[in-house]
């Protein structure tokens, strides 16, 4: 059959779209979670009104969030008995537990939480509200975590065994399966990257009101926690990337060659800034290269031999049969870059915000401003002038999206990267599709979900526009006296809910 | 009793938690345009599950990944088999998630309908298929020696199964009548009481036909015993209703529910998947299931997690116990 409607390319289109979409909400609800349940937990404590309305703010914009993560994640599991029928027969008895551990506690914690927390202002006492949001967090942690671990086991499987007679992979070791090395980094990393995304989310959203002198105290709070949570976030995502980077290098060298364009192993290996390269004859025809970078990145230092693509790919099929064991080239190789590229302008913008925005540290006081006042932006001694500072809150704005674009590229490098193999060195992609599912039928499921998240996508991003605009809400009475019994107090029966759909 | 047979049971238990829950609430999805008279009272409807149906329906979530992991060969067979209606039921699953989200988030007359519609539509049309869905399961379909399904969509569509998506939609909705008598005050939980007659009627001709042909079929003792019990609290939910008990009357149609599915179970058992082309073909507990050790560290969660699950989920009805009428709906929009 002509390749481009084979139902293995079919498939693979409908699941990378289905799950790059599904990604762009989860990093968002997982670090927004978290940071609304901190300015809530600000709140408790400090009851200091701007971080009740920062919660409220936040809060809504997460819910605006989340409701799609939550949505576009039952696709994912199903997704992989309809259009992966014989990758679930093979891999079931391994793979499926993840799923299970993540459905039976990390669903239902969040999906119970959340119900608690958007209904339970008038509901719940004060602290159990807030026990409630921190729950919703642990359960986004808990469930990238074991889809990670999944994840982690088809980048590299552990713990299992061929059992012949069956014709599958068998569990063996369960906890080596949680806690292997490509799993511990893959998490630390999505983490970070998660906490980057959210954190120059809030920074954006900060930038824009501060830019028209708008709702200050909430902003200028947000726009510290975020300038905090991008530049630690970035700061982890970039160690934590260098130390999965070499663990792939050990696990899966032809992706990080890929990842290089590097065709020919070299002794020391060059780091490329710029390639470009004729696949079918297996060599780059321009190539920027600073030397010996990528002989540390692999190993930490800058002299060690870096395999190629082309000695990966021989010795591979010396390991596994005649075939061809390289990704395509140029989207690993552009997917790596676009990755740390879009990731790293977003935390090189949060560590120069810090600096602008910095409190005390080497701050002239008559630079110093109040919490109603908007921040001055101090370079070194001086201000900056209004069009720079209308500046930088612009590129604050316009490049919230930029870790988003990270995350895509993040994840379709380290897939693509693996193939074609869909569990590495053990079963491949083209094994992996369902034979019973006609193309007619994955051409119709890719089509309807392509133009329904296509639909969804411009009416949650209206929705979040008009959210942003609104900016805080003001409180009210019953805002800032929450219940003391749960349930509520039964002041008066017919009092309106806090919160209704 | 064998690792595969506990968690034939467990799997029973996801799809019964899951029906006993989500069943209520598509059933008020439904009611959106069966009760409600207005837009007051619809919103009323919307709010008595507003926190609760995303929790409700981590049960599916819940069946679907424990079967991934204890039954592979079900899973891969089941719904890629089932790929279409499953891709209709997804595709509102996802629309309804949405709708109860952001339905009031906007002011606009039109946005509001809109909504409104999709949540009555993606109620309604996953009632009746996962119906449609478990009567081909237990009635058996075309697979064949590789565990493939064999048979077209079509094929799916047979009376048995189209009867079976009947009595699930019309048996949810009677349960969404009970439940919206039981969480309602005012004028609307009264007509609740009266349509739940109505709907509660209907439900147990439906169910009995569909229950006696599953019986005639592949019944046994035990399958008997669970749908006398079905059909007895059918009668006893109808007649709590009209008593004026609500609590009972919901309690009574959950166990409805209950009984019912655990028959499907019952005839199912040992098979997970039959297969009407040859017996030797058949998905079983023991040919589908997963390796020992596997199903023991998902014993081990099952056993830990579920009644933890059982309880805060419990507790969050207990939160939210409280009537709700239409003084109680606030503005329009926020």
């Amino acid at each position: 059959m002509d390749l481009a409607l084979a139902p293995e390319t079919l498939a693979r289109w409908q699941f990378g779209i289905t799950t790059v979409y599904h990604f762009l909400f989860v990093p968002l609800t997982i670090s927004l979670a978290a940071l609304v349940a901190g300015l809530q937990t600000a709140w408790v404590r400090t009851e200091k009104e701007k971080y009740l309305r920062a919660t409220k703010f936040w809060g809504k914009l997460f819910l605006i969030n989340i409701a799609m993560g939550v949505v576009t994640g039952i696709v994912q599991e199903f997704q992989f008995g309809m259009n992966w029928s014989d990758y679930s027969r093979f891999v079931g008895d391994v793979f499926g537990a993840p799923l299970a551990f993540e459905a039976l506690i990390a669903f239902f914690f969040e999906s119970t939480f959340i119900g608690l927390w958007i209904f339970g202002w008038d509901k719940l006492p004060k602290k159990i509200h807030l026990a409630c949001i921190w729950m919703v967090s642990i359960g986004t942690l808990l469930s990238a975590y074991f889809i990670l671990a999944a994840n982690s086991w088809m980048q590299h499987p552990v713990g299992y065994r061929i059992n012949e007679e069956k014709g599958r992979a068998e569990l063996t070791d369960f906890w080596l399966v949680l806690t292997q090395n490509t799993t511990l980094n893959q998490v630390f990393h999505s983490f970070s990257a998660a906490f980057l995304t959210g954190g120059a989310f809030m920074v954006g959203i900060a930038a824009f009101h501060l830019m028209r002198k708008k709702h200050i105290p909430v902003m200028r709070t947000s726009l510290r926690l975020g300038l905090v949570t991008l530049a630690v976030g970035g700061l982890f995502t970039a160690v934590s990337g260098d130390t999965l980077g070499k663990v792939m290098y050990e696990q899966q060298p032809m992706k990080m060659a890929a990842a290089e364009a590097l065709w020919d192993g070299e002794e020391p290996a060059p780091f490329s800034v710029f390639a470009y390269g004729d696949v079918d004859e297996g060599h780059n025809k321009v190539a920027l290269e600073i030397p010996g970078l990528l002989s540390f990145l692999a190993h930490s230092d800058f002299e060690s031999y870096v395999p190629g693509i082309n000695d990966t790919n021989e010795a591979l099929r010396e390991k596994f049969g005649p075939g061809d064991y390289k990704p395509i080239v140029p989207v690993a190789y552009w997917g790596f870059r676009w990755m740390i590229g879009f990731g790293m302008a977003s935390f090189s913008l949060g560590l120069l915000g810090l600096w602008l925005t910095r409190k005390r540290f080497l701050l002239p006081a008559a630079h110093r401003t109040g919490e109603d006042e908007v921040p001055l932006l101090v370079l070194l001694k001086k201000p900056l002038g209004s069009r720079l500072t209308r500046l930088y809150w612009l590129l604050a704005l316009w490049t919230m999206a930029f870790p988003l674009i990270a995350n895509s590229w993040g994840w379709i490098f380290t897939e693509m990267g693996r193939q074609p193999w869909v569990v590495y060195g053990v079963m491949q992609t083209r094994d992996a599709v369902s034979p019973g599912v006609s193309t007619a039928e994955v051409i119709t499921s890719m089509s309807v979900f392509t133009l329904l998240y296509a639909v969804l996508a411009v009416i949650e991003v209206k929705l979040l526009a008009k959210y942003v605009k609104a900016g805080p809400p003001e409180l009210g009475e019953s805002d800032l006296n929450p219940p003391t019994k749960l349930g509520g107090d039964h002041r008066d029966a017919d009092k309106p809910m806090a919160f209704s759909y | 009793m064998e690792l595969h047979d506990v968690w034939f049971v467990l799997i029973a238990v996801l799809w019964i938690g899951y029906f006993f829950l989500e069943g209520f609430d598509f059933g008020v999805g439904v009611l959106t345009r069966l009760l409600a008279r207005d837009r007051a009272e619809k919103r009323v409807l919307i709010n008595t599950i507003g926190p609760v149906w995303d929790g409700n329906e981590v049960w599916l979530l819940t069946a679907g990944g424990a079967t991934f992991a204890a039954f592979p060969e079900w899973y891969a067979t089941l719904f890629s088999g089932f790929y279409l209606p499953l891709l209709v039921i997804l595709v509102c699953l996802i629309v309804r998630g949405v709708a109860f989200e952001y339905r009031a988030k906007r002011p606009e007359e039109h946005w509001q309908r809109n909504w409104e519609t999709a949540i009555f539509w993606t109620s309604l049309i996953p009632a009746f298929l996962w119906g449609v869905a478990f009567g081909n399961i237990v009635r058996g379909v075309k697979i064949d020696a590789e565990f493939e399904y064999v048979g077209t969509v079509w094929d799916l569509l047979n009376p048995y199964a189209l009867l079976g998506g009947l009595v699930t939609l019309s048996l949810f909705t009677f349960h969404g009548t009970v439940f919206t008598a039981l969480k309602t005050v005012g004028e609307i939980r009264a007509r609740a009481r009266k349509l739940a007659l109505r709907v509660g009627l209907v439900t147990a001709v439906l169910a009995l036909v569909f229950l006696l042909w599953t019986q005639a079929d592949r019944g046994d003792g035990t399958s008997l015993v669970a749908m006398a019990v079905a059909v007895a609290a059918l009668v006893a939910a109808l007649a709590a209703n009209q008593a004026g008990r609500e609590g009972w009357s919901f309690a009574l149609s959950g166990v409805t529910i209950v009984a019912a599915v655990a028959m499907l179970f019952l005839t199912l058992f040992p098979n997970v998947m039959p297969s009407t082309l040859d017996a030797d073909w058949s998905l079983t507990v023991t040919n589908a299931s997963s390796s020992p050790y596997t199903l023991k560290i998902m014993t081990w969660l099952a056993v830990i997690a579920t009644p933890l699950v059982m309880l805060y989920q419990g507790w969050t009805y207990w939160v939210f116990r409280k009537r709700i009428g239409t003084q109680h709906i606030a503005d329009p929009v926020h």
